[in-house]
C-alpha cells in the first residue's frame, strides 16, 4: 500500500435493489489531510461512509481504509478509524470519565492507558473539573468536543466525522474546527461531512455528490475557479440543483 | 394590531433552577416574517411553546392573533400553524390521510384551502399513498408545512424548518416561505443558520435565553462596532494562530476561505502595520481587505464574552 494514502476507492458502488444508492465513485483521501464530503440530503454520503467504516458491503468496485480492504478486512478496519455523529456519540447518563473508560475500553486500550490519556483528554478540553458530570447536562459545544476527542481517544489513523457540528453557536462551531485541525496536525486523516458550505472552504480538499455520483472533486479554491464563483455554497448549489434524486 | 406580542416572557424549568427564557420583549408585526436566531439551547423553542400554548410561562404575558396564550388558548390553537422542530406527524399514516386529518380537526377540508398549499402539496403528490415515516427528510419538511397551513392559520411557527436539510432544500424551503408572506400570514420561524436570518423582515438574535438585538437585518449589521478586515494566506491555520497573537487583534475568526479580524477600540488599524507584521511571519499570498460585518459576526461579536465564560 501507499503509505501515503489513507483512504482509496475505485468505481465503489453500492445498490439496493434496482436503487445505485452509490454509483461507481472514484477518489482518494491523503494521509493528515482534511477530505470534506459534501452532498445533498439524499445523495449517497451516508451509504459511502457505512461502506468505508467496515459497516457495509459494497456491491461493486474496491476500496481500501488504512490499508485495509473494505470486502476481507471489515474488522481491521474498524480497528483503525474513529467515528464521530452529532446524533449518536455519548452516553447522557453515563458521567463524562464514565464515558472515556467505555469508548476507550471498546478500543482495547490498557487500564494504564484509558487512565492517561483520559486526564491528558480532560486537560486538553479544560474540564477536569467536570470529570463526574453527565454528559447529559453538558452544553452541547462541550458534548461536541468530548464525542470527537473520544472518537480519537485510541489515536486512530483516520476519524469519520459525520455531521459533527449541527445546531451549535457559531463560536463553539469554529472552536471545534480548532480540534480539527489539531488532529490534522498529529497526522489524523479527518474525513467530514457537512451542511455548513463555509466548512467545505476549511478542508484540504472536497468532493461533492451528487445523485450517487462524485461530480466534482478538488480543491476549494479549485473549484470556486471551475465554476468561477466565490464561495463553495455557490459551487454546491450549481452542482446539487441538478439533482434527479429527493429521497434521503 | 400585531400577530404576536411578549412582554417579559420568563420560562424555568427544574423548580427556577434552568432560566430558559429571560424576560424576553419583542413583538411581530401583521404580515411580518420575524426570525429567531440562535444556535440549540438559546431558548428558541421555549418561546415557540409558550406561544403555541403547550408550556405556562413563568412570568411575563404574550398574545398571539390578539389572543392571551394563558387565557385564551383555545382561540390561538384554532387559528395557528405550528411545525415542531422534530417531525411530528403521524408516521403510520400516508401522505394523504395526514393531511386529511389535520384539516378535519380544524374543522375545514383539503378542497377547501388547497390553492394555500397547492404549490408545496404538488411536489409531494407522486407520494400521497406512501406512509410518512417512509419519506425522505425534504418531503416530511414539505408535508409538515402543508399540514400546519392546511386551516389557513393567522400565524405560523416554524420551529427550526431547515436544520438538518441541505443548502438547495433550504433555499427551496425559504422561497415557499416568501410566498406564503404575499398571502398575508404572519410567520416565525427560527434558524441556527446565521445566513437564512438575511430572508426575514426582521430577526431577533437569542443565546443563554436573552434577547440580544432586535432589528431588520440590515440594522442589525450596522450595528456592528468598528471595522472589519478579511485575511487571506497561503497557510490559512498558521495564519489564525499569528492574527490571534498579534497585538492588535480583539479577535479573530475563520470566515469559510478567509479569517475575519477586528481590532481593539485604541489599536492602530493602520493595514500596512499587519501587513509588515504578517509579511514578517512569512505568510505569503497575503490579502488583507476591509469588508462589511455579516449577521454571523455581528452574533459572534455580542457573544463571544459569554460563550467564552460558558
Amino acid at each position: 500500500m501507499d503509505n501515503n494514502i489513507a483512504i482509496k476507492a475505485d468505481k465503489l458502488t453500492k445498490r439496493f435493489g434496482d436503487f445505485v444508492a452509490v454509483d461507481a465513485i472514484t477518489f482518494d483521501v491523503k494521509q493528515g489531510e482534511i477530505f470534506g464530503f459534501v452532498g445533498a440530503n439524499g445523495a449517497g454520503k451516508t451509504t459511502a461512509m457505512r461502506i468505508l467504516c467496515g459497516l457495509s458491503t459494497p456491491t461493486s468496485g474496491t476500496a481500501t481504509v488504512a490499508g485495509f480492504d473494505v470486502y476481507k478486512d471489515a474488522e481491521k478496519i474498524k480497528k483503525n478509524i474513529g467515528y464521530m455523529s452529532q446524533k449518536f456519540s455519548l452516553y447522557e447518563d453515563l458521567t463524562v470519565m464514565e464515558n472515556i473508560t467505555f469508548y476507550a475500553g471498546i478500543y482495547g486500550l490498557s487500564d494504564k492507558d484509558i487512565k492517561d490519556r483520559g486526564a491528558e483528554l480532560l486537560d486538553r478540553l479544560g474540564i477536569a473539573h467536570e470529570a463526574k458530570t453527565f454528559v447529559g447536562s453538558l452544553p452541547l459545544g462541550w458534548k461536541q468536543k468530548l464525542a470527537f476527542s473520544v472518537a480519537v481517544i485510541h489515536r486512530p489513523k483516520i476519524v469519520f466525522l459525520d455531521e459533527p457540528t449541527g445546531g451549535v453557536d457559531p463560536v463553539t462551531r469554529r472552536q471545534f474546527w480548532d480540534l480539527i485541525y489539531e488532529a490534522s496536525d498529529r497526522g489524523i486523516t479527518v474525513f467530514v461531512t457537512t451542511h455548513y458550505m463555509d466548512e467545505a472552504e476549511y478542508c484540504g480538499r472536497v468532493s461533492v455528490m451528487v445523485d450517487g455520483r462524485i461530480d466534482a472533486f478538488d480543491t476549494p479554491a479549485n473549484l470556486k475557479k471551475k465554476f468561477s464563483v466565490d464561495s463553495m455554497n455557490k459551487v454546491f448549489y450549481e452542482l446539487a440543483r441538478g439533482a434527479k434524486r429527493k429521497a434521503d | 394590531m400585531s400577530a404576536i406580542t411578549l412582554d417579559n416572557i420568563t420560562k424555568t424549568y427544574n423548580k427556577g433552577k434552568v432560566l430558559a427564557v429571560d424576560k424576553a420583549t419583542f413583538d411581530v408585526a401583521e404580515g411580518e416574517t420575524f426570525g429567531l436566531i440562535g444556535p440549540d439551547g438559546a431558548g428558541k423553542t421555549s418561546i415557540f411553546r409558550v406561544l403555541t400554548t403547550l408550556l405556562l410561562p413563568d412570568g411575563g404575558s404574550a398574545t398571539v392573533a390578539g389572543f392571551d396564550v394563558v387565557k385564551d388558548y383555545e382561540k390561538i390553537r384554532n387559528c395557528i400553524g405550528y411545525m415542531p422542530g422534530r417531525f411530528s406527524l403521524y408516521q403510520d399514516l400516508t401522505v394523504e390521510e395526514n393531511l386529511n386529518f389535520f384539516a378535519t380537526i380544524f374543522n375545514t377540508t383539503v378542497k377547501e384551502n388547497y390553492k394555500l398549499i397547492e404549490e408545496i402539496y404538488v411536489q409531494i403528490e407522486p407520494f400521497k399513498t406512501r406512509r410518512a415515516g417512509k419519506l425522505s427528510g425534504g418531503m416530511k419538511q414539505k408535508l409538515a408545512l402543508c399540514c400546519a397551513l392546511i386551516h389557513k392559520p393567522r400565524v405560523l411557527f416554524l420551529d427550526e424548518p431547515t436544520t438538518g436539510v441541505d443548502a438547495v432544500s433550504r433555499v427551496e424551503f425559504w422561497d415557499m416561505l416568501k410566498r406564503l408572506k404575499h398571502q398575508g400570514i404572519s410567520i416565525l420561524v427560527s434558524t441556527p443558520y446565521m445566513d437564512e436570518a438575511a430572508l426575514c423582515d426582521r430577526i431577533a438574535l437569542i443565546e443563554g435565553g436573552k434577547l440580544l438585538s432586535i432589528a431588520s437585518p440590515a440594522d442589525t449589521i450596522k450595528k456592528y462596532p468598528g471595522k472589519l478586515f478579511a485575511v487571506k494566506a497561503a497557510n490559512m491555520h498558521q495564519l489564525l494562530k499569528d492574527l490571534r497573537s498579534y497585538e492588535g487583534t480583539h479577535s479573530c475568526f475563520t470566515f469559510g476561505d478567509a479569517m475575519h479580524v477586528s481590532f481593539k477600540q485604541d489599536a492602530n488599524t493602520d493595514v500596512s502595520k499587519l501587513t509588515g507584521y504578517l509579511t514578517a511571519k512569512g505568510h505569503k499570498e497575503l490579502e488583507i481587505a476591509e469588508i462589511p460585518a455579516g449577521i454571523e459576526d455581528y452574533f459572534i461579536r455580542i457573544t463571544e464574552k459569554e460563550i467564552a465564560e460558558k
